[in-house]
């Protein structure tokens, strides 16, 4: 039994080297850099076809000055999506359920893009506070809760992040171990909640991809009101 | 060849101890040795033309072996208890 459950969250250290960091860096090696034949390998080929719907699909509502962010929002999207996944497998570290590491990740890019919008475009992010065609007698209340919005985003960024994976890691671990108790007491029960495990096991798959997805997405997002 | 610069799938059992005390070492020779292991198994099992999915899981099997290897300690400690 484990000593508690949260402690697949902990991250260990062997010879002082933590286990975030082989776990954060580790994605690295499954992303060969292409080298320049047109077709090397199926892997090469895979993850090619990957990244170009990705940018497409993540650049093509920003504008043309837009453009200089593919890079980044590419990567990390990237990043979070093998990182998420490779949590899935057994006994290995996620970095992306530490708050630190998301708040991290969240903070300073969103503050780049306010910061971008109110240096170059001042006045059009500072109306994105007030919504077209609200009754005038409302407008000092919903200045205030624009404005609660705007500042409460990197926090939900991070925590967003943060919460599904966590949760969702939780919950394997949980499911699992009453199975596992049940299976000599009533077997039918066990084989009930074995099932119930495998449609959440696919149901983290899905969860992994798509809050990779929907942080970058949201990212976009509050690049588009301010560039 | 001379011994020392064999490749260890040909060095025989025999002269194995020789051949580890003509290795280098040093931070440069221990990561000359690791890319060349790397570059490879890269070579070997991922760089080809129409590869399987069996060279990105035995990487990934060995990610998830070497997590319980660095989790050890912390497993050793779990055990069946009647009462908690």
């Amino acid at each position: 039994m484990n000593l508690s459950f949260f402690d697949q969250f902990m991250s260990p250290s062997l010879l002082g080297i933590p286990l975030i960091l082989i776990s954060t860096l580790f994605p690295t090696l499954l992303f060969p850099s292409p080298n320049n034949q047109w077709i090397s390998n199926r892997l090469s080929t895979l993850q090619l076809w990957f990244l170009h719907m990705t940018t497409k699909q993540l650049l093509t509502p920003l504008n043309k000055k837009g453009h200089k962010w593919a890079l980044i929002f590419t990567s990390l999207m990237t990043f979070l999506l093998t990182i998420n996944l490779l949590g899935l497998l057994p006994y290995t570290f996620t970095p992306t359920t530490q708050l630190s590491m998301n708040m991290a990740l969240a903070f300073p890019l969103w503050l780049a893009t306010l910061l971008t919008g109110l240096r170059n475009q001042p006045s059009a992010s500072l109306g994105h506070l007030l919504p077209e065609g609200t009754p005038t007698p409302l407008i000092p209340a919903l200045i205030l809760i624009e404005t609660t919005s705007l500042l409460i985003r990197p926090l939900a960024l991070g925590v967003r992040l943060t919460a599904n994976l966590t949760a969702g890691h939780l919950l394997i671990q949980l499911i699992s171990t009453a199975t596992t108790a049940l299976l000599p007491l009533m077997p039918a029960v066990s084989m009930l909640t074995t099932s119930i495990l495998l449609l959440l096991t696919l149901l983290e798959v899905a969860v992994a991809m798509i809050q990779a997805y929907v942080f970058v997405l949201l990212l976009t997002l509050y690049l588009q009101e301010n560039i | 060849g001379p011994l020392s610069e064999r490749p260890l799938m040909e060095v025989t059992l025999g002269e194995l101890h020789t051949w580890i005390s003509t290795c280098d070492f040093s931070p440069q020779g221990l990561l000359g040795t690791v890319q060349r292991a790397w570059n490879s198994y890269y070579a070997k099992y991922i760089n080809v033309r129409r590869g399987g999915p069996a060279g990105i899981s035995m990487l990934l099997a060995g990610y998830c072996l070497l997590s319980y290897s660095w989790n050890y300690q912390h497993f050793k400690r779990h055990r069946w208890r009647k009462y908690h």
